[in-house]
């Protein structure tokens, strides 16, 4: 008898959803034109020595500061190295510090935001808290002070990035834990014995993502920045390294006489950086519940 | 007799506030049957839901506790059980469902994934190839169509009434002796609703699961139930067969509420209101609860609280007028 009732009711649309992010991301073209930026310097970077027409680190002194040519695209440096093939290295280099960096403290401020969200109290006392101070700081301040004690260079530059945009990620992940955990499928999950660990990994953490992915995308945009200002300070990347800050650095004596030193890696902090922007404001879109239908 | 199989005894759960503990449950006890479909009715607020949270140790702790009496399974006190013991007994002895299908599946995984997850908690020994059978066994039992493809669906592809069968077969998956439904048809429409309670009708015969069914809906209660427990304000204040509190209800809340079912035989009659609200858990201290709202309510009901009267061997009731010797005054009052 069951089977003949249920003929009333009727199934909707197919695919999962992942699939359906991935529809509503496609219909916005600013943000595949984000994706596409992003897209193109990953495959510049993973091709950089197919690419550049040079080694990084190739001194030709009789060429020094030349202009724009055929020669070397982007013109050359004072040392005659050719920025073009410095700047596809760079590439490398800030696309590495931004998602190694946004990594870190994804993994480290999830596992916090977590423990905080779930389990309140004074677990969620001490670490919000901490958040808390964290966030007092302007974020370069703490990294700076982070890079200072750690010592200057890329790795530390990319720890520190790291370190300051914990309370973000984590502070996220607890308010969507706080309101996941509400739902009525946690407590049937409850219900059905499962247990406290594995409703945390298996059902809140996977359904906390989303605003997390979007997060994250921004934030790799604003991790280059910072990579770029701490090489910039001279507290990040180190000569003769091809980082697009430190670069921006060696430029500026010679903003004046040959400004194309200065324009070519600026030009690419901002590139990626807006590719990554839009990338993000395209999967805010597509993964916002509130957006959906 | 048919053998009891879960005993509640003077259950009371606590919420301990900002403004001071306030008891949800307040010495609450009944029993349940092997195979009986128990009604659990009341308004909202009235102590249900945390009755049933309390028996399956899923009181949010804080602000919430159990903080006396027992409940009584397989001669096991439950209240005394660790979360970890009471892992065990959640799913494989007592399951329960919810009121909210839409929302009582976890939207990013398929519906065939949950199913063999709750198969896996209790079964870890089982071998794949038996868990996917056996949910597509369950899936099959509870009237899905077409359980093979229905196993790669998602949870937002189903219909309320499919999902919320979904539910009742995550439940019953592990041959559970006892089913909470907290309300199970309130969230769908009223043909599903008695699609929904149809299933769960069947399923007690055929499984023998003994249902404890929480509703504020009479009609459900009518519809399914061999004996119903009224509650209001954390408290027992009737309970009894169904047919005999249908018949004749002794407490005036149960009378109200029997008189607030529309009745499709009079056209223009107004319907039957109970006036008033319910009251703020722990803001009556003295006398009976229903007292403020009863239109029978005299001097005493304000001073002192009525115990559970016997009115007959089966059937008692929380009122002064259902104790011995005052039968008499009641037929007065009533006519």
């Amino acid at each position: 008898m069951a089977t003949e009732q249920t003929l009333t009711e009727v199934k909707t649309n197919e695919a999962g959803p992942w699939r359906d992010a991935w529809r509503s991301f496609k219909k916005s073209k600013i943000s595949l034109i984000g994706a596409g930026i992003v897209l193109l310097f990953i495959i510049l970077a993973i091709l950089a020595p197919l690419i550049a027409p040079q080694g990084i680190n190739e001194q030709n002194l009789t060429e020094r500061l030349q202009p724009p040519s055929a020669d070397h695209w982007f013109g050359t440096d004072d040392f005659g190295r050719d920025i073009f093939s410095r700047v596809l290295y760079g590439a490398r280099i800030s696309l590495w510090v931004g998602f190694f960096s946004v990594i870190g403290s994804i993994v480290v401020g999830s596992l916090l935001g977590i423990l905080a969200g779930y389990y309140g109290r004074w677990v969620d006392t001490i670490i919000s808290r901490i958040f808390d101070i964290m966030l007092a700081f302007p974020s370069i301040l703490l990294a700076i002070s982070i890079v200072a004690v750690l010592g200057p260079s890329l790795q530390n530059a990319l720890i520190a990035i790291a370190i300051v945009n914990i309370p973000n990620f984590g502070r996220l992940i607890r308010s969507k834990v706080l309101s996941i955990k509400q739902e009525e499928y946690i407590t049937s999950a409850k219900a059905i014995g499962m247990k406290d660990t594995r409703i945390l990994f298996r059902h809140i953490l996977p359904n906390s993502m989303a605003p997390v992915i979007v997060q994250g995308t921004l934030a790799i945009a604003t991790a280059i920045i910072e990579a770029a200002a701490l090489g910039f300070l001279g507290l990040g990347a180190q000569a003769p390294t091809p980082e697009w800050g430190k670069m921006l650095a060696d430029a500026r004596v010679y903003l004046v006489n040959a400004p194309w030193t200065m324009i070519f890696p600026g030009i690419a902090i901002m590139l990626t950086v807006l590719g990554f922007n839009l990338m993000g404001d395209g999967l805010l879109d597509a993964l916002d519940p509130k957006m959906k239908n | 007799m048919k053998k009891e199989l879960l005993n509640v005894i003077e259950l009371e759960t606590t919420f301990f506030t900002d403004d001071g503990p306030v008891k949800a449950v307040d010495g609450v006890s009944f029993s349940l049957y092997e195979g009986e479909i128990l009604g659990v009715v009341g308004e909202s607020g009235c102590g249900k839901s945390v009755t049933s949270l309390s028996i399956m140790g899923l009181i949010p702790s804080p602000p919430g506790k159990i903080t006396g009496g027992e409940i009584m399974y397989k001669e096991q006190d439950l209240t005394t059980f660790s979360q970890k013991a009471m892992r065990k007994i959640r799913g494989k002895d007592i399951a329960m469902i919810f009121q909210e299908p839409m929302t009582s599946l976890n939207p990013l995984f398929t519906i065939g994934n949950q199913l063999t997850e709750a198969i896996s908690i209790h079964h870890k020994d089982w071998p794949k190839k038996q868990i996917r059978a056996r949910a597509i066994e369950m899936m099959t039992l509870v009237g899905l169509p077409r359980a093979e493809e229905l196993f790669k669906d998602y949870p937002h592809q189903l219909s309320g009434g499919m999902r919320q069968r979904v539910m009742i077969a995550m439940a019953l998956v592990c041959d559970p002796n006892i089913l909470i439904a907290d309300e199970p048809t309130t969230a769908l429409d009223v043909t599903i609703q008695a699609q929904i309670l149809a299933l769960m009708k069947d399923l007690n015969r055929r499984l023998n699961t003994a249902v404890m069914m929480i509703t504020h809906d009479l009609g459900v209660v009518a519809e399914t139930c061999e004996r119903v427990v009224v509650m209001y304000g954390g408290k027992i204040v009737e309970e009894g067969l169904v047919d005999e509190i249908f018949k004749s209800p002794q407490h005036p809340y149960t009378q109200g509420l029997i008189q607030s079912i529309p009745d499709m035989r009079y056209k223009k009659q107004r319907l039957y209101a109970i006036p008033g609200n319910v009251p703020k858990p722990g803001s009556v201290v003295q006398g009976c609860r229903f007292a403020a709202r009863c239109e029978f309510a005299f001097e005493r009901c304000t001073i002192e609280e009525p115990e559970l009267y016997v009115v007959s061997p089966q059937h008692k009731s929380r009122c002064f007028l259902s104790e011995e010797g005052m039968r008499n005054e009641r037929a007065v009052i009533e006519s």
